[in-house]
């Protein structure tokens, strides 16, 4: 299958590892990964903090960008719920995303990519794929086909762990806040890492659990699903 | 009471709440006992969903038809030997209030827990006329004995503990002994006899509704404890201020509405106390029936077709107790008396733009817990994002946002804004508004190939691994 990678701008200027993990998956279950190199951004801050009218020009460089292609792939919940919920209405058209678990389990109906990954981890569902994509056991059940991974409850897993875009600066103390208790909870199941489906949960939190010198990292699950056998 | 009036706006409430620890404690176990109860009622009705799209239709053929469903429930209220006032705001709802007390003659009037009146600060209206406003449901009893603001709507005394309420008792409530100690039933027994005086010689009542069935004319207030139900039946005088959103159209529609707000507000199956009634009835009850009904910045709200969905809202504040800001932050950091999600997209509705207002919005993650939870189904993450699109930006975000839609419209722009971010990150802490990031947390610094580079790189002329 020809699949569109949809990269993000967060990851295309800070997690290059979770663009590379998703071509790398992708071409070892045998599907050719397309990049258009003119993408930048879907405009999810934008849009998010209220700038709709300057949202509306990048979802239509968006749909442009990603013409032709019946697939796109991210890996980002959060850009991908961005585009599915709202270009009907920005841009006239829904382009076919999806979010690089769901595309394994439902479009190409894997759920063991031959990984493995010898280390204890602990999964926090991002809110919106909880919640906008509906993504449910999908990026855990993956994750528990990875050879020699051991995965850990995670306490009030569901629970947000306060990033919110603009909300991590426009309200800091209350991110933290938030932020805190969740990495609190990471800690307390003993995982080496925090894995989840967006990056950008997983900057603000892997951001507090750097600064205390914890010792527990973050990964993209793609990154894990990725690792070799 | 103390007024909202000098609130800072939300960040800088929540960051004086958060330091405070007790109310974080006492949040954490009231939002975690509630959440739980809600969640085993609400998981014991297989039509669950059903029952939430039927409330959501119910209120949004209310709001669709208000003007017809109005008329017709004053219509009832007249025929039923009760009297209607319209009030288009706060100040005109207290004159009306006032001048009915007066009227009856009375200086003291007893009060069914009511979010209406506490969003026209009609006891604050009432104590400037020379009139005391006394508070009969617990909570907001121990939020006017302590001279503090509700800050939850259906528990407003949730930033307090058992502790807290001794002592507020103690040092408050005339009569009260000196030896009273923190069991909750004690706490309760020395309210009763505090209340029990107020019933017996209180000639006015002040009450809202949860809902007024347009239909009938009967008016519906759902409580706990039965002290709403004493004053709606003892006293002479009864005045309730109703919003105009609490209309539903016939009294079928309460069976969906009964069921929903139990479970949501306080994790029941069914709550102890439905008061339903309609107009006077001779020798039982009151003598006069005043509805006094409130628009108060609701025509407003109608008339956004987003902003409008807030109106559907019956009160449960479930969307408060599943909120992981309201979780940390407690009610009063919204600087209303609608706090959490749901506040969040009332207060700037009713109120219009201020600074407080404008902060609203921003007051959320958009994790969508709320939406998931609310019985109605109101699209709360939707509303906010709404609302944020009409708040007042300040110049220095417009020019940062600007910034930031150029630079992503087109890759090469792109690669520049790439490049100078991953110089940004390499500083230990951040200029401008973003050094708020790196007070607390890391940022990540990618070493190595950005993808593009190593996208190039593959498909370069050496071709594919």
């Amino acid at each position: 299958m020809r699949v569109g990678l949809f990269l993000t701008c967060l990851n295309d200027a800070l997690f290059p590892a979770a663009g590379k993990a998703v071509v790398r998956v992708l071409e070892r279950l045998g599907h050719e990964v397309v990049f258009p190199a003119g993408q930048t951004c879907c405009g999810q801050a934008h849009f998010n903090t209220g700038y709709r009218r300057e949202c509306v020009p990048l979802a239509r460089k968006f749909v442009a960008d990603f013409a032709g292609l019946d697939h796109v792939v991210s890996p980002s919940a959060s850009c991908v719920a961005m585009v599915r919920e709202n270009y009907r209405e920005l841009a006239g058209q829904s382009p076919p995303v999806f979010e690089f678990t769901e595309f394994l389990v439902d479009v190409l109906g894997v759920t063991d990519v031959g990984a493995a990954f010898p280390h204890r981890v602990t999964y926090h569902p991002t809110c919106h794929g909880l919640r906008l994509l509906d993504l449910g056991d999908r990026p855990t059940t993956l994750l528990r086909a990875v050879r020699g991974l051991r995965l850990l409850d995670l306490p009030d897993a569901a629970h947000c762990c306060g990033f919110g875009g603009t909300f991590a600066v426009k309200n800091a103390d209350t991110s933290v806040a938030m932020g805190t208790d969740k990495a609190r909870h990471v800690l307390s199941t003993g995982a080496e890492v925090l894995a989840a489906v967006d990056n950008s949960c997983l900057m603000h939190v892997g951001g507090l659990l750097s600064r205390w010198r914890s010792g527990t990292r973050v990964m993209h699950v793609a990154e894990i699903l990725a690792s070799d056998p | 009471m103390s007024t909202w009036l000098g609130m800072p706006p939300f960040p800088e409430a929540a960051r004086e709440a958060l330091a405070d620890t007790q109310l974080r404690a006492n949040l954490r176990a009231a939002t975690a006992t509630i959440r739980a109860k809600r969640a085993a009622v609400v998981a014991e009705r297989a039509d669950w969903e059903q029952l939430r799209e039927a409330g959501r239709a119910i209120k949004d053929r209310a709001l669709r038809d208000l003007d017809t469903h109005l008329l017709r429930l004053e219509e009832r209220v007249i025929a039923a030997g009760g009297t209607v006032h319209w009030a288009r705001d706060a100040a005109e709802a207290n004159r009306i209030v006032i001048g009915l007390v007066d009227a009856a003659g009375a200086d003291e009037v007893v009060k069914v827990k009511s979010m209406a009146t506490q969003e026209i600060e009609l006891n604050e209206a009432l104590a400037a006329a020379g009139i005391t406003a006394v508070e009969t449901d617990l909570a907001e009893l121990i939020v006017q004995l302590g001279h503090d603001r509700p800050s939850h709507i259906l528990v407003p005394a949730i930033h307090r503990n058992r502790a807290q309420i001794r002592d507020l008792f103690r040092r408050e409530m005339p009569g009260a002994d000196p030896e009273l100690t923190d069991d909750p039933v004690e706490l309760a027994s020395a309210a009763r006899a505090h209340l029990r005086r107020k019933f017996l010689t209180a000639r006015v009542a002040v009450s809202g509704a949860n809902f007024a069935v347009a239909e009938t004319g009967s008016l519906v207030v759902v409580e706990s404890e039965g002290n709403g139900r004493m004053c709606l039946t003892l006293p002479e005088v009864l005045i309730s201020v109703v919003g105009i959103e609490k209309v539903v159209p016939t009294e079928a529609d309460l069976e969906v509405l009964l069921q929903l707000l139990p479970r949501s507000a306080t994790g029941e199956r069914m709550n102890p106390y439905t008061s339903l009634w309609r107009g006077t009835t001779p020798g039982d009850g009151p003598r006069e029936f005043h509805l006094v009904l409130l628009d108060n910045g609701r025509t407003t709200a109608l008339a956004d077709e987003i902003g409008r969905d807030a109106l559907r809202c019956i009160r449960c504040s479930a969307c408060l107790n599943v909120c992981p800001v309201y979780e940390r932050t407690g009610g009063h950091a919204y600087g209303s008396v609608y706090p959490g999600p749901i506040g969040a997209i009332l207060t700037p509705q009713l109120r219009g733009p201020d600074p407080v207002a404008d902060s609203l919005p921003y007051a959320s993650t958009l994790c969508g817990a709320c939406f998931d939870a609310c019985p109605v189904k109101i699209d709360i993450p939707r509303a906010l994002v709404h609302l944020r699109t009409k708040v007042a930006h300040g110049a220095g975000e417009r020019a940062a946002m600007g910034v930031a839609a150029w630079t992503m419209a087109g890759p090469r722009r792109f690669a520049l804004g790439r490049r100078l971010a991953a110089i940004g990150v390499r500083l230990a802490r951040l200029p401008g508004p973003w050094r708020k990031w790196t007070e607390a947390r890391d940022l990540p610094v990618p070493s190595g190939e950005t993808f593009r580079e190593w996208w190039a790189n593959r498909e370069g002329p050496s071709g594919r691994p």
